[in-house]
């Protein structure tokens, strides 16, 4: 069954605050291949103009994607999980996140679309710091992929 | 460490610096580990082929990681990245063996934005075995 498109907008409460650990960063970064020092390096990145070592642009993911457990959760969605593969991902930064961040994220529906059977939901994260300051937007659009026999 | 970059030095058409990443399942462990992400699909065979896959895949979040690589090393500074998106046409398939896989990837200053802001768009191609894996990979850097 199609996804109702009446669940567009609705605005979950904001996550627990993520905090950002220097240590976090390094092991995201390891295991992405990376040895940019502005991630590994708190000196070189304050030389770069940031008050600590930031994150790789799609760490954020890691915050925004456990967030989205609230939708792929929701019960009156009833996503079927075991369906859901994840169909793009956009990122808008104000700013890089940085360690020492206290991340908390608002997450919504942006977008329900049917196309050729399978449903397209786009799920918005906007982070925001301690201050209430915004950091970075994700759009996570998901495809939960036709039943068999649907 | 690179020097920033910029805007000046950069013109439609400039090619960025390639990469080759290779990918083993010890690299999607740790991936998953770092990420949080522990779907089976990414390194659990048997799993993988009940669902439907040909094998173990890599988290496309590790691909995306991989391609933004290219642009934050060439910007000099990883904070210069304004907007990352991109569009997941095609798993890349991580095999059991020596070899593993290997993501390749490419790109390019598609368009000066705004010289105000000192902006470009760069596109990035993405490929793994012979085929593109990312589709509408595009990163907006803000340049010195």
């Amino acid at each position: 069954m199609p996804l109702d498109p009446s669940f567009v907008g609705r605005t979950y409460p904001p996550t627990a605050p993520y905090e950002v650990g220097r240590e976090k960063i390094r092991e995201f970064a390891e295991a992405i291949g990376e040895t940019d020092p502005a991630y590994l390096d708190p000196e070189a990145a304050r030389a770069l103009g940031h008050p600590d070592v930031i994150a790789p642009p799609t760490f954020p993911f890691a915050i925004t994607y456990r967030a989205a457990a609230q939708v792929v959760e929701d019960p009156e969605l009833k996503l079927d999980f075991s369906r859901v593969v994840h169909g793009d991902q956009k990122f808008t930064y104000t700013r890089p996140v940085a360690a020492g961040d206290l991340l908390s994220v608002t997450v919504s529906i942006e977008s329900v679309k049917s196309m050729a059977g399978n449903d397209l939901i786009t799920v918005r994260g906007e982070v925001y710091d301690a201050d209430g300051a915004h950091v970075v937007t994700s759009m996570m659009m998901l495809v939960v992929r036709a039943a068999e026999g649907e | 460490m690179a020097a920033r970059l910029t805007y000046d030095e950069v013109e439609v058409g400039t090619e960025l610096p390639p990469l080759s990443v290779p990918v083993s399942r010890a690299t999607l462990v740790r991936y998953a580990g770092a990420s949080g992400d522990f779907n089976p699909i990414h390194w659990n065979e048997r799993f993988a082929r009940e669902v439907g896959l040909p094998d173990v895949i890599a988290h496309g979040m590790f691909t995306m990681a991989s391609a933004a690589r290219v642009v934050t090393a060439w910007a000099g500074d990883p904070g210069a990245v304004v907007e990352y998106g991109v569009r997941f046409t095609k798993p890349v398939v991580v095999p059991d063996d020596d070899k593993g896989a290997l993501i390749e990837i490419t790109g390019k200053v598609a368009a000066r934005l705004d010289d105000e802001a000192r902006t470009v768009r760069v596109d990035l191609t993405v490929t793994a075995a012979g085929q593109k894996v990312l589709g509408m990979s595009r990163a907006v850097v803000r340049l010195a």
